[in-house]
């Protein structure tokens, strides 16, 4: 399983006065397994972008290639397609209807046309996925549940058709700290379980330099870079010019570095940080310490 | 009278549907806030920061207990709108707040229902556009516009009413990071010309800018204090499931690693400049 886009662009109100050019020659890969990123400022393309990955928009040029098809061309069957390519939109507990959480899950399975029997399986499976517990929540309404848990349930209802791509939209905007931390570690536990593709689109520089493997950049429709976090994240003068920040635990590092400490910088985790901080004010002192003993030395009493 | 808003032994309950317990949302909460201040009341979803601004301005009315704006009590019906002109209120999501599809007439629209006079009005309206950075985009459609750009406009339409004190409930928690940026230095100033605010929110990096940060847990006031006081209870308010911003985190882990990092560092420029005379 593995992604090819290339010269991707779609315009917008196409022949109109005010048509607008939203993507414009996109190309990049991702591998099979991957944790892949895209970033870009609000109107960069992100989500133009993640509604061609399942067919929701056509592109006006370009292919994109899913599993050797490429989904662009005529006569490829979407519901495959959307099968394959779950999207998790923003805020998608809003889009949570069913009286309970366990219809509400099976919904898609369901409509797939699966039986009763293997959609039961299916929903259990996300349901578990996403950490919640299946007998404690599936009579319930989706409704009473905490902000966070409806969005684990409308997330639930999009793993339930077994994806084999899965595209997140923003998971996190909107909630607290804490429900923030756990649902992103339930991400990247999904990502490990299931090994599959996982693309993340997020405003949030730290979540995406401590999650993805490959980031894509988006200025205005178009690529503007793309590579590993360490590689993307160096160029905090271009990102800052694209209205993007680099991760506030790089950023203090850099700080750091230019005020005269000696440390690395392409640091994301806080842990990572505390241990460099504390190797380099270590190494620092061992060097003090050694121009003391050559000061000592050079002038003996 | 230096407090615009006391509140005494807030207490706020409503029954769950389906059931017959009632939940306090809000449960003994007393405070002030002083004129001209700018406090944060930051804690989990749930733990009743909403429920607790709404009544400030008299959107809900206490269960027990009294919320007095300029010493006027929210539950008099007959100070209401008196109420409702002295505190604005700006809420998270930009699209639901605009009403007009031009900017200035969005702006306008408060000052209109006031029975202001036009050319009051015009006035008011080019003041609390400029006010936001948002004059030059007057005469384009709210809809246009970026998240924070009608975030602004949002904020503008509750500054062309002239309140005393704004309450904002996460104005930024859809905006992308420079919309952020966008709606933080507009809050700023407008604390500067001396307009009260109350700002919730969930990124502790824009609590750490107010004078006042109160922490919300269960309905009741679990801190009270100045953020660097506040910030140095890291494992107490991570308890809370709230964070604590990247300077006071850091601070904390390097003590445990034997760094004498001086308590109530909450900026990074000050942990940054500690650091690297650290020897």
């Amino acid at each position: 399983m593995s992604i090819q886009v290339s010269g991707l662009s779609h315009i917008y109100s196409k022949g109109l006065p005010y048509q607008s050019v939203a993507l414009d020659s996109v190309s990049f890969e991702v591998a099979g397994g991957e944790f892949f990123g895209i970033i870009g400022h609000t109107g960069s393309g992100k989500s133009t972008l993640v509604q061609h990955l399942n067919g929701l928009l056509k592109p006006d040029s370009g292919s994109i290639v899913i599993d050797g098809v490429d989904i662009t061309k005529g006569k490829v069957p979407m519901h495959g397609i959307r099968r394959k390519v779950g999207l998790v939109f923003q805020y998608p507990e809003h889009q949570l209807f069913e009286e309970s959480v366990y219809k509400d899950v099976a919904f898609g399975p369901l409509n797939l046309g699966l039986s009763a029997d293997e959609a039961e399986r299916c929903v259990r499976e996300a349901i578990a996925l996403v950490g919640l517990d299946f007998e404690e929540v599936s009579q319930r309404s989706p409704f009473e549940l905490s902000g966070g848990q409806k969005r684990r349930i409308a997330i639930a209802g999009v793993l339930s058709m077994k994806p084999e791509i899965l595209i997140l939209d923003e998971p996190t905007a909107g909630l607290d700290p804490k429900t923030h931390n756990d649902v992103l570690l339930m991400i990247r536990r999904i990502h490990e379980t299931t090994g599959n593709i996982t693309i993340l689109v997020s405003h949030n520089m730290s979540d995406i330099a401590n999650c993805c493997e490959k980031i894509l950049v988006l200025k205005k429709g178009g690529v503007l870079m793309q590579g590993a976090p360490a590689e993307v994240f160096v160029r905090k003068d271009e990102l800052a010019a694209s209205g993007l920040d680099v991760p506030p635990v790089m950023d203090f590092m850099q700080k750091l570095s230019a005020g005269g400490l000696d440390v690395k910088t392409d640091i994301f985790s806080v842990d990572d940080a505390v241990d460099e901080i504390v190797r380099a004010l270590n190494d620092g002192k061992k060097e003090t310490i050694a121009n003391m003993n050559i000061c000592v030395r050079n002038h003996p009493c | 009278m230096t407090d615009i808003i006391r509140v005494e032994d807030l207490m706020f309950e409503y029954k769950q549907e389906g059931s017959e317990d009632s939940v306090k949302a809000i449960d003994g909460v007393s405070l002030s806030v002083e004129r001209g201040s700018f406090t944060a009341i930051i804690g989990k979803n749930g733990s009743g920061k909403s429920t607790f601004a709404k009544h400030i301005n008299a959107l809900l009315l206490p269960s027990s207990g009294a919320v007095y704006v300029n010493g006027a009590n929210t539950a008099d019906e007959d100070k209401t709108w008196e109420i409702r002109q002295t505190v604005g209120m700006v809420f998270q999501n930009p699209d639901n707040q605009l009403v007009s599809s031009i900017v200035e007439d969005d702006v306008a629209f408060g000052p209109e229902n006031l029975g202001i006079e036009p050319t009051e009005i015009r006035q008011r309206v080019d003041g609390a556009l400029c006010a936001v950075d948002m004059y030059e985009a007057r005469t384009m459609a709210p809809h246009l516009l970026s998240g924070g750009q009608k975030q602004r406009v949002a904020i503008a339409g509750v500054v062309a009413m002239a309140p005393e004190c704004i309450i904002f409930d996460e104005p930024t928690a859809m905006l992308d990071p420079s919309g952020r940026r966008e709606v933080m230095d507009i809050i700023k100033k407008l604390n500067a010309r001396g307009i009260t605010i109350v700002l919730i929110t969930h990124f502790m990096e824009e609590a750490a800018a107010a004078d006042r940060i109160i922490v919300m847990e269960d309905g009741k006031i679990a801190l009270d204090g100045a953020p660097k006081e506040v910030f140095c209870n890291v494992g107490y308010i991570e308890s809370l499931g709230l964070d604590v911003p990247l300077a006071a985190r850091l601070s904390h882990k390097l003590r445990g690693r034997g760094i004498e990092v001086p308590a109530g560092i909450a900026d990074t420029d000050e942990l940054v400049g500690f650091l690297c005379q650290y020897r």
